[in-house]
């Protein structure tokens, strides 16, 4: 495994360029900004490696059982591979009550996903999370930044289609 | 503010007493003679040392005002508190904690590596634990035995964080980490990788201090058996210095009582064909390394120079800095020395094929057995050494065996290798090495007799020490360092171009080799360690010959076999090399 974790040359150069900028931007102790680093690796590489870790721990001079310690406690953080879109769908008591499990099975079901796994298109990673804090929006599921609240099963169809539909576009 | 505003007033268990504002409730206890229970709590903090995670809860007591259980190892006093911690409530929740560390821990403790050694059933028995009442899920990690030094079974851990606080905290190693979260929590190093193939140093300081028997060094014995076993092995034993003054403690001698002769015994009743002596390797370590030091001074560099015989150090700085691996000394650790000469002046001597030769080590340390397996130190395809056993697999061998420690008579060490000086005792504690070669390289330098052999600014128990050393005019300044994290304060300075020493020595145990991995568990008492220290000074004392290079064994191989110190052959059989290894 070491051999595999040392090699960086699978990793976008330009990406690692950006990492290495955004690092020498930091001011202050760079070690305890390493959530910061993290995030906007994550932002860059749709997820975090292992070489990708190692190569940050490195950057950042600190161990890297440490920065996997901290990828590993975030569920924020990802070291799969993530599809286009991350989709979240609330687990919360509320939203649990006003049926997001159903949400979540036709979700995966209209993905062809298994949960926490990217969809073979790519395109999708659908996940349950608890409680987002928008209990009044019951049953909320977000994509990638965009929230949409008081879901009901049969929209969901269209919300996931919408998004197929702009990969279709967009290519 | 005056000493009288930062004292408060408290009861335990009904008794008053003032203390210190800041004062644990632990502290406040033992102020008042009252012992509670801890498990995850370490404190070594003379030694710099602290873990207080407060996780285990082990060491829960009531307080009176609130009716609340607090973990006394981290809650602080306040003026006014009552303290109880026999109430019914501080006992259930004492036994309450155990047993749910319990209902997740194997209950395999007959046939534990640390079996009567651990802290989890010490405390398991002192709280009269009959039955668990509790079950659930359990762990289900791989034990990890990559690497040739340390065993980790994560299963048998109880999260308590002793190992991280030393591995990230003192030794700044940062191998061990803990990984997910909640109930998946797991102490491991990054990624779940082999322990062999990460920046580990070996120090087994995680292991001096594990409670349990999640981390333990790799056991050879029953490969060492395997070879006593075989009359066509010619086995040969070593023992290091600071062996004979912890070995005791694990037949119920004070800790530091010096059992040389014992130990020499009881190896040739185990079987060993010949017994040398790591000390031996020590004095001819000494010569070789004054002499390169007056070398490099004389030559203008590189300096400082920096000792060689602790792995993990060596590991460290390949591993850590690897742009200064021309600053450490290249003389091979005396076991290796010793490892060397058996199988080649030894051999010869006696007419021995170096094949038919098995060499073994008895050390303080785990790092000594990676430091055997690196293929650098070798010879014609030989090991140096072939095995290595802590001070703890030895005594086991010692009980396997049914010898009674108590009643041996005092052996001594065999011939050629068996003869050392007081400067060898002192390779055993930190501060020591650099004394033993500031004796010799006074002599090469000055060519006067050393008359006061003792340089006590060079002793103590501080971190990082520095003395400096007056040669015929010339000031040879020294530093010393132990414990890793000490270490790397100083090679920051080299690196930096700020250092402004010549010699600089560094071991990477609390306390020096008398701290080291595989010594008897001091569970947590740093007295202990330094017993142990004093009576490595005391065997230097008691020895004729107090300089490395007046030993008349280490004289009489140079004459027969080496020729000078430095010369070629010494250099390839004696020296090493170092190479930049990646950090993980």
């Amino acid at each position: 495994m070491r051999k595999e974790i040392l090699d960086t040359s699978t990793l976008d150069s330009d990406g690692l360029k950006k990492i290495d900028a955004y690092i020498d931007n930091l001011s202050g102790n760079k070690e305890e900004q390493l959530i910061h680093v993290l995030h906007h690796a994550q932002q860059i590489f749709g997820y975090l490696p292992k070489n990708l870790q190692w190569y940050i721990a490195k950057q950042l001079d600190m161990p890297s059982a440490k920065v996997n310690g901290v990828v590993t406690f975030y569920s924020l953080f990802s070291e799969e591979p993530r599809g286009k879109y991350t989709v979240s769908v609330c687990m919360g008591t509320a939203c649990f009550v006003k049926g997001a499990e159903k949400v979540l099975d036709r979700i995966l079901e209209l993905t062809d996903s298994q949960k926490g796994k990217m969809s073979d298109d790519g395109l999708f990673t659908v996940q349950d999370v608890r409680c987002i804090g928008a209990c009044g929006l019951a049953p909320v599921v977000t994509i990638n930044e965009k929230v949409y609240g008081n879901v009901k099963i049969n929209e969901v169809d269209d919300i996931i289609r919408r998004y197929k539909r702009g990969e279709k576009h967009a290519s | 503010m005056k000493l009288i505003d930062k004292m408060i007033n408290c009861t335990v268990n009904g008794m008053e007493i003032t203390v210190e504002k800041g004062t644990s409730v632990l502290d406040a206890a033992a102020k008042a003679g009252v012992h509670i229970p801890t498990l995850c709590h370490l404190n070594l903090h003379d030694l710099n040392a602290v873990n207080q995670s407060a996780n285990c809860r082990v060491c829960v007591v009531e307080d009176d005002n609130s009716g609340r259980l607090v973990p006394s190892c981290s809650q602080e006093v306040y003026d006014g508190m009552k303290i109880e911690t026999d109430s019914m409530k501080a006992v259930m929740g004492r036994r309450t904690s155990l047993e749910l560390l319990l209902s997740n821990h194997p209950q395999d403790c007959l046939t534990c590596v640390k079996n009567l050694d651990c802290e989890l059933q010490s405390l398991a028995h002192e709280m009269n634990i009959k039955e668990i009442h509790y079950q659930g899920e359990k762990m289900q990690h791989p034990i990890d035995t990559t690497s040739q030094a340390i065993h980790k079974d994560p299963n048998k851990c109880i999260m308590c964080r002793r190992c991280i606080t030393m591995c990230n905290d003192v030794q700044t190693v940062g191998v061990l980490s803990p990984l997910k979260r909640g109930f998946d929590v797991v102490v491991a190093t990054a990624f779940h990788m082999d322990m062999g193939d990460t920046s580990c140093t070996y120090c087994g300081q995680c292991v001096s201090v594990c409670p349990t028997g999640a981390l333990a060094e790799m056991d050879a014995s029953s490969k060492v058996w395997k070879r006593l076993n075989n009359p066509k092995k010619h086995v040969i034993v070593q023992v290091a210095p600071a062996v004979r003054v912890a070995l005791g403690e694990e037949f119920g001698y004070d800790p530091g009582e010096i059992s040389t002769g014992k130990v020499v015994s009881a190896l040739r009743r185990l079987g060993f064909d010949t017994v040398f002596d790591t000390n031996f390797g020590a004095d001819l370590t000494i010569v070789e390394e004054a002499k390169e030091l007056v070398d490099r001074i004389e030559k203008d560099g590189p300096l400082p120079m920096l000792t060689s015989c602790c792995p993990a150090w060596v590991q460290f700085i390949e591993q850590q800095f690897p742009e200064l691996l021309d600053v450490p000394s290249t003389c091979k650790s005396p076991q290796s020395m010793v490892g060397s000469l058996a199988k080649t002046y030894y051999a010869e001597q006696n007419n021995i094929d170096p094949e038919d030769i098995t060499m073994v080590s008895i050390m303080p340390c785990i790092a000594k057995k990676a430091e055997a397996a690196r293929e650098e130190l070798s010879v014609e395809g030989h090991y140096n050494v072939d095995y290595v056993l802590t001070t703890r697999e030895l005594a086991r061998m010692i009980k396997e065996a049914a010898i009674d420690f108590n009643t041996l008579r005092d052996g001594t060490f065999d011939q050629l290798l068996g003869e050392s000086t007081g400067a060898a005792a002192i390779f055993g504690t930190t501060g020591g090495v650099i004394e033993a070669a500031s004796r010799t390289a006074y002599e090469m330098v000055t060519g006067k007799e050393l008359k006061q052999v003792d340089f006590k600014d060079l002793r103590g128990i501080d971190g990082i020490r520095e003395a400096t050393i007056e040669m015929n005019g010339t000031k040879l300044r020294i530093g010393i360092a132990h414990e890793l994290g000490n270490a790397r304060k100083l090679l920051e300075e080299i690196r930096d171009g700020k250092s402004h020493f010549d010699a600089i020595e560094i071991m990477a145990c609390p306390g020096g080799c008398i701290g080291g991995g595989g010594q008897p568990y001091h569970h947590g008492d740093s007295n202990i360690l330094k017993k142990r220290a004093e009576s490595i000074y005391k065997i230097d004392l008691g020895t004729e010959l107090r300089k490395s290079h007046e030993n008349p064994m280490v004289k009489k191989v140079y004459k027969d076999f080496l020729g000078s110190p430095g010369s070629k052959r010494a250099k390839d059989l004696l020296h090493t090399t170092y190479s930049a290894k990646e950090r993980i």
